[in-house]
């Protein structure tokens, strides 16, 4: 009995120790995990950060890169030649009247013009005369488009024929290259040899050579010549082609992405519809070019190398994208929003486009632009449908021969000239710039919607 | 243990037993006869028959998931919107079946309008809240008509006074019951017969609840009113007409001041002595 009644006090007495002693250990152990719990906190801080930092350097890095490289092709070396506008080297009868006169000149021998006068210009003086391999490395200074300079100058102005008349015109693209980079010669790949760098430097300090900011560049189209090449053509054929591909993928997708959110029923099939769609966003998207140009272009038989026809490839890239990302916004709506509609007597129809769209907008312009900025960097179904041809006309419309940018920059990327380095650089920042426009074009549209 | 045994005693017994008191109004707005509304494969509401008197407020009380909401909602046909949910049995609003074949819920659901337990305003303004349904029904001819109807529907729900200088505001920047109070009058504006209710002052606090209560009171002269609440004060308050639903099921449904002073059936009475529930 007295033991009894002993060992329960004995027991008290330790279930109160081991509440104090309890008590103090929650304290504790708490203290101990939190300070575990705040270093897990920093550690985790400091990784994010840095892998934040990192992406940026990154991107950083790639840029300025990029933009030193490109910069060279953003200028471009002129020289001033002394044109002389002899009729015999023209091989014009200036005599005739004055219609005839014209009619000659748009078939006059302007390379004889173009070479003799630069003879001219290099044996005056104490240099002895020009042996046929100097004469050939001469004229391979000047670009192929002096000749059309001359043309079109006396086409101008008529009153020049037998005159010696000052002009610019563009240098070749290795005289380019070889005055912006300081190359030692010889190096592979700068093909300029010792006596056309003499003839170079006596052109610089003679003040004939000038550097100036390269308008083809933007103005002109794809060309073998380094120097006459621009990004026009491939420019244009990559607006038409997302013109074409935003068109008919926003609205397909979207529609879609409404009839499989709202209105169908859900049941086996559109199950099967939505596994499809989910890995058609996975399938390689030169797969997409081959299906284009067995489809597309040799049954349905629509032009080869196409915008319409880019454009439609894409579309079929780009709508799994916008639909998912569609479905996902729509899904997000509050479902108390389409049932204060409903309860007041909204039909689907309308619950849909005045009350879930709006809502989803700005997360079906994110899916959209998503979409389209891959497809604008897209390059692997074009070629199969043949947007990789050498085109130099700009495209005027959806049915012409083009090429698009990314294409072209895998073409020049491709090209031996030196002169292509640059303008490769050149036509990604051009890429990367309308990349940046689309975005701040959605940014603005979508804070727009969100702002309703 | 003691309670366990009483519940599941009971329960048995009501599987055996009839809805208690009086289901019958003279008046019948919408009168209900063995509905049953299913999930799928489970039955959520169980044979229910009873009447909603024109222009009173009947009150649907009972404990959590006892189908309260779920009979609400298919008196507006609002569970058409879930797939799997089925409902059998004859639904009639004064005359009609509203689940005939040829009844288009897009009418039905502008002769009976909701309330929904959330605030839910459209994120538009405060006008346009108001405007929607009249202007999707085409109730209107001209702005001044429109006008007149938000005019008068905010007056109804007690709202004019407060929003009268910023009817272009958006309607999510009012406080809770100024936006329940908003729905209500969004409700009003499409002139239903029938306004359901599904827990309206839940999400409230005191004093927009009595605000929220003393206007059904008011609306009740033009509207029939069925309204599901989990206060019982709140019961007692609003309502003509109570019905006590228990595990799908209608317990029992009388006069308000009888079922709450002398219930028939002991679930009544445990639930409305706050002995489980």
């Amino acid at each position: 009995m007295t033991n009894s009644i002993k060992s329960s006090t004995d027991n008290t007495q330790m279930n109160d120790s081991i509440q104090q002693k309890s008590t103090v250990t929650i304290t504790e152990k708490v203290t101990k995990s939190l300070k575990k719990r705040h270093r897990k906190e920093k550690r985790f801080k400091i990784v994010g950060l840095l892998a934040v930092l990192f992406g940026f350097m990154l991107v950083l890095t790639l840029i300025t890169d990029i933009t030193a490289k490109a910069i060279p092709a953003f200028h471009q070396h002129w020289v001033k030649i002394d044109v002389d506008y002899k009729s015999a080297w023209l091989n014009i009868d200036d005599t005739a009247a004055a219609t005839q006169l014209t009619n000659q000149m748009q078939t006059a021998n302007y390379r004889k013009v173009l070479r003799n006068s630069i003879y001219q210009m290099f044996s005056t003086g104490a240099e002895k005369k020009l042996t046929r391999q100097d004469k050939r490395q001469l004229t391979k200074l000047f670009s192929t488009n002096a000749e059309f300079t001359i043309k079109d100058k006396l086409i101008a102005k008529p009153n020049y024929i037998n005159k010696k008349i000052e002009l610019w015109v563009k240098l070749d693209d290795d005289v380019d290259s070889y005055l912006k980079e300081d190359f030692p010669l010889g190096e592979a790949g700068l093909r300029v040899s010792k006596k056309q760098a003499e003839w170079i430097a006596k052109l610089s300090t003679e003040q004939r050579i000038d550097s100036r900011f390269n308008l083809s560049f933007f103005t002109a189209s794809d060309s073998r010549e380094p120097e006459l090449a621009g990004i026009k053509g491939a420019l244009t054929g990559t607006l038409l082609t997302m013109f074409v591909t935003l068109l008919l993928s926003f609205p397909l997708g979207v529609a879609g992405a409404i009839y499989l959110e709202e209105f169908a029923p859900k049941n086996r099939w559109t199950d099967i519809i939505e596994i499809n769609i989910n890995n058609l966003a996975a399938v390689p998207s030169i797969v997409f070019g081959l299906l284009g140009l067995a489809v597309i272009i040799n049954i349905f038989e629509l032009p080869r190398s196409a915008p319409l026809v880019g454009g439609i490839v894409l579309t079929l890239m780009t709508l799994p994208t916008i639909i998912i990302a569609s479905r996902a916004a729509i899904k997000a709506v509050p479902p108390s929003l389409r049932e204060a509609a409903l309860g007041l007597g909204a039909s689907k129809m309308q619950v849909t486009f005045s009350h879930v769209l709006p809502q989803a907008m700005p997360g079906i312009i994110t899916g959209g632009i998503i979409g389209i900025a891959q497809a604008l960097g897209e390059t692997a179904p074009l070629l199969m449908i043949g947007m990789v041809a050498f085109i130099v006309d700009v495209p005027t419309s959806i049915l012409d021969s083009a090429t698009v940018l990314p294409v072209q920059i895998f073409l020049w990327a491709d090209s031996p000239e030196r002169a292509f380095l640059a303008k490769t650089s050149a036509a990604i920042l051009v890429l990367l710039t309308l990349l940046l426009v689309i975005n701040i074009t959605a940014t603005v549209l979508r804070s727009k919607f969100e702002k309703k | 243990m003691n309670n366990l045994n009483i519940k599941e005693n009971d329960l048995s017994e009501l599987a055996l037993t009839e809805t208690v008191g009086n289901i019958y109004a003279d008046n019948a707005k919408m009168s209900i006869r063995n509905a049953d509304v299913y999930y799928g494969e489970k039955q959520a509401i169980h044979n229910i028959s009873l009447d909603l008197a024109q222009h009173q407020v009947t009150a649907l009380i009972g404990p959590s998931g006892c189908g309260k909401s779920t009979f609400l909602r298919c008196l507006n046909r609002m569970n058409d919107t879930i797939d799997i949910c089925r409902v059998t049995g004859q639904l009639m609003l004064d005359n009609d079946d509203i689940y005939a074949k040829d009844l288009d819920p897009v009418l039905l659901r502008a002769r009976v309008g909701m309330v929904f337990q959330k605030p839910n305003p459209f994120p538009k303004s405060i006008y346009d809240n108001v405007a929607y349904g009249a202007r999707i029904h085409g109730l209107t001819n001209n702005k001044t008509e429109l006008d007149e109807i938000v005019e008068t529907s905010l007056q109804k729900a007690g709202l004019f006074n407060e929003v009268k200088d910023r009817l272009k505001e958006p309607g999510t920047g009012l406080s809770g019951g100024q936006q329940q109070r908003l729905c209500i009058a969004r409700t009003i504006a499409v002139s239903p017969e029938v306004i359901l209710m599904d827990e309206p002052a839940s999400a409230l606090d005191p004093i927009a609840t009595a605000i929220i209560e003393e206007l059904i009171d008011e609306l009740k002269e033009k509207y029939t009113i069925a309204i599901v609440t989990h206060s019982m004060q709140q019961a007692a308050r609003v309502s003509q007409h109570t019905a006590y639903f228990h595990m799908g099921k209608l317990v029992e449904m009388g006069k308000t001041e009888d079922i709450f002073t002398r219930p028939e059936h002991k679930l009544t009475e445990n639930y409305i002595t706050g002995r489980f529930g």
